[in-house]
């Protein structure tokens, strides 16, 4: 049990309007369930809040959301043939039913017209914990990115998973036979499978009748996924490579070079466990030969994007490399320490030869990561943003960190009081759900941890004697004011029941709905909602 | 179905009546799975004609405020496809160390699995993906060799879950996909601490 200390408030802060100074509540006013708004209802968002009601059982958490559903990635991003990995969603079910939650979904935190500021809800909490997320996509920055035919993964990935913001992307696959991905992460692995998977897999899982449609008319057959560091460097995971090495009537086709020129390390059993498992499942190959396979995948390694070549100026038809090569020679890397190998060849850099080479394709993606972008707001309420790392800058604990507003006043450097953040906004955008639950789990505790012992949070003029925030109440009022129409827990449930009631007809789990305006039409009728 | 509603339900109406409670007796929500979905299926169907809404709430959730150092715990008897309790002279013993290096001992029956036992019992484990070995969030760590040896070989599948895992062991398993078996009475596994994240090699550059 946490111990107390007596109640007390300073008369001094409360009396102070929102313009004075900042004031903070401290340990004095702990008496009370601390309350926290959480700006995302992805992974991060999820488990931050069932952690957070486990150390604090007595905790209030109200969840921002800006679509109508929630679940972030796992809905929007993790492919369809991935149930497993969505089905960690389920998990969150209680926490969303608990009584001290709140969904708002459909209440994008912004300062746009139909956004809720930060500066509206700031003053009715002690935390604001970011879990938005990273909803952009890094450009490579290389002539000829806007040509027909190159397409953002980002976009591809919410397009087939049915994210309203790109349900008109309408991607052409018809225009020839080979795609090339740029990047070999594992959104360039999934991105891979979606267009050589055969049909009657994906037709089971809840890829959209939208997406089977347009995959139903593509000539893709075959697809290079390219990088610009070598097989031990990619960022792809084993799980990821072994399901296109064993999906059904797909032949891989090894890279030029060979795998001893790539790999460089002899005999292989010298890899550290995790690589020497990589290089085996790559050196092995697909289960269909070559000869036998309908469709093919190839990875290209040591090639680094250099320009999106046309002739006319408007269609994508040829992708032009530099060639790379390694840094230092691989084997001085290898010690013998398991750990230190792990990291010395994953770390691996590379540097350009200036020798070029060109695949022609008149389709390629662009897979090189997502990117986070600060909120707009973040200035009003002193939360900084990292533009160079595209993270919010923080103690990896979780804390929000500024250099220059730190609780002593300007030039101090030090935790934000009351800020805190988690998941991809906060580490960066790579990491499986795992390493969110982990993260999430981190920052909730340090959260527990702060309230427990007195350090400062959000403060504001219009506490109670005790200091209670106005939490969930006040805000609802400043949805309303604003006209926003928010979409409750129980209301997605609806929204959830009809997608799954859409689904059965056709056979599989859920048919996603595919626009804002037709979810909330589920909840309101037709023609009664303005939006979108 | 109707059974999840009136769980909800339930909630609900706690949350509108007994905000003033005091804290320490609400219980926090337990990350679903299949296994506490049963339990809860179990509690539903068990007499309760003379509780309150709040420890009818309790009830649905597993125990809390379990003692730190438990040697011997018996699992209560349970049905269809969670953990039974073993036949006499079946008895299996599994330990658990938890990351402040507390043993925890449990009998259980052959068939059930590290995850579940954990879970059962309250330790802290996941399970994110409901044990269906696609997170690696039950990650456990064999203690003795021999005993990882008498192990079932892991799956490639799981293998490939494993290596995602934080601090990853010649002998690290994943719980869900441990079952008990004679050969295993005895087992000691260790529940690697959560700093993924503070680890430096997280924040290797990435070029
Ligand atoms: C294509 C793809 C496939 C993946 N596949 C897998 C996989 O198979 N297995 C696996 O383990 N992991 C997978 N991952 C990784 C996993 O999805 C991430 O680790 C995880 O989703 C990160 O969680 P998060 O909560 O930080 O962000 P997100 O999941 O992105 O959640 C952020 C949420 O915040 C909301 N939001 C954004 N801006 C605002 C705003 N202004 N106001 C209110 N709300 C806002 C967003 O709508 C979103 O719901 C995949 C990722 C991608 C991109
Ligand atoms: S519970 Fe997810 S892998 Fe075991």
């Amino acid at each position: 049990m946490l111990v107390r200390r007596a109640p007390w408030v300073c008369q001094t802060c409360r009396h102070h309007g929102p313009s004075a100074s900042r004031t903070y509540s401290t340990a004095a006013t702990r008496q009370r369930p601390i309350h926290v708004a959480i700006i995302g209802s992805g992974p991060a968002g999820f488990y931050s809040a069932y952690r957070l009601l486990k150390k604090l059982p007595d905790a209030r958490i109200d969840m921002f959301e800006h679509l109508p559903v929630p679940y972030g990635l796992v809905r929007y991003g993790v492919a369809p043939d991935h149930p497993d990995v969505k089905k960690s969603a389920e998990t969150l079910v209680d926490v969303a039913k608990h009584g001290h939650f709140n969904f708002a979904g459909n209440v994008p935190i912004g300062n746009d017209p139909g956004c809720l500021p930060l500066t509206s809800i700031a003053p009715y909490y002690d935390a604001l914990l970011f879990a938005y997320g990273a909803s952009r996509d890094k450009k490579l920055d290389i002539p000829g990115e806007d040509l027909k035919g190159v397409l953002s993964a980002r976009a591809f990935v919410g397009w087939y998973n049915g994210l309203p913001e790109y349900a008109d992307l309408d991607p052409d696959l018809t225009g020839g036979d080979t795609a090339v991905v740029i990047g070999q992460g594992n959104v360039a692995l999934d991105v891979t499978r979606m267009l050589l998977a055969p049909l009657d897999e994906l037709r089971k899982t809840d890829l959209t009748e939208h997406a089977i449609d347009t995959l139903s008319r593509s000539r893709v057959n075959n697809v290079k996924v390219i990088g610009r560091r070598g097989p031990l460097q990619a960022p792809y995971t084993i799980k990821e490579l072994r399901e296109l090495m064993q999906m059904r009537s797909l032949g891989f086709a090894p890279p030029p070079e060979g795998w001893d020129k790539l790999i460089r390390v002899e005999p292989r059993k010298r890899l550290p466990r995790q690589l020497k498992r990589i290089a085996e499942l790559l050196e092995k190959g697909s289960t269909t030969p070559m000869q036998e396979a309908e469709k093919a995948w190839q990875l290209g390694y040591l090639r680094a994007p250099a320009a999106f070549l046309s002739s006319n100026n408007e269609q994508l038809e040829a992708v032009g490399f530099e060639q790379q090569e390694y840094d230092s020679p691989v084997s001085d890397l290898i010690t013998g320490d398991a750990p230190t190998d792990l990291n010395g060849l994953r770390g691996l850099r590379v540097r350009s030869t200036g020798a070029k080479s060109l695949v022609h394709a008149h389709l390629a993606f662009r897979s090189v990561g997502y990117q986070s972008t600060p909120l707009e707001g973040f200035g009003d309420i002193g939360v900084p943003f990292d533009q160079a790392r595209g993270i919010i800058p923080n103690d990896r604990w979780g804390r929000v960190i500024s250099p220059s507003k730190g609780p002593a006043g300007p030039l101090t450097a030090g935790h934000v009081p009351g800020m805190y953040c988690a998941g991809w906004v906060k580490r960066g955008p790579t990491g499986v759900i795992a390493s969110t639950l982990d993260d999430a789990f981190t920052t909730a505790d340090i959260i527990a941890k702060d309230w427990e012992e007195g350090t400062r949070f959000l403060s504001s003029p219009d506490g109670d004697a005790d200091g209670t925030k106005g939490g969930w109440t006040a805000v609802k009022r400043e949805i309303q004011r604003r006209g926003i129409r928010s979409v409750s827990w129980y209301e997605w449930e609806k929204i959830d029941a009809e997608e799954r009631r859409r689904g059965q007809l056709r056979g599989k789990e859920r048919e996603k709905i595919r626009r804002v305006s037709e979810m909330l039409a589920v909840l309101d009728g037709y023609g009664r909602t303005s939006y979108m | 179905m109707v059974q999840r509603q009136c769980i909800a339900a339930t909630t609900r109406a706690f949350s509108t009546c007994t905000l003033s409670r005091p804290a320490s007796r609400t219980t926090p929500p337990r990350i679903h799975n299949q296994l506490s979905h049963q339990r809860r299926h179990l509690h539903q169907t068990q007499p309760r004609t003379t509780r309150t809404p709040l420890t009818h709430l309790q009830h649905t959730f597993p125990r809390r405020n379990t003692p730190k150092t438990r040697t011997f715990t018996t699992t209560p008897a349970r049905s269809h496809g969670d953990l039974t309790p073993p036949k006499p002279g079946e008895e299996r013993h599994v330990t658990f160390v938890d990351k402040d290096l507390q043993h925890h001992t449990f009998v259980v029956a052959d068939g059930d699995n590290l995850l579940d036992i954990a879970q059962a019992n309250d330790l802290e484990m996941e399970g994110a993906c409901g044990g269906s070995c696609a997170c690696s969030t039950c990650h456990v760590i064999v203690e003795s060799d021999e005993m990882f040896d008498r192990m079932e070989e892991p799956s490639d599948d799981e293998n490939d879950m494993l290596d995602l895992a934080f601090g990853l062991t010649e002998t690290s398993r994943l719980g869900c996909q441990v079952v008990m078996r004679k050969e295993l009475d005895g087992v000691v596994v260790k529940l690697p601490s959560m700093t993924r994240n503070m680890q430096a090699s997280d924040f290797a550059e990435k070029s």
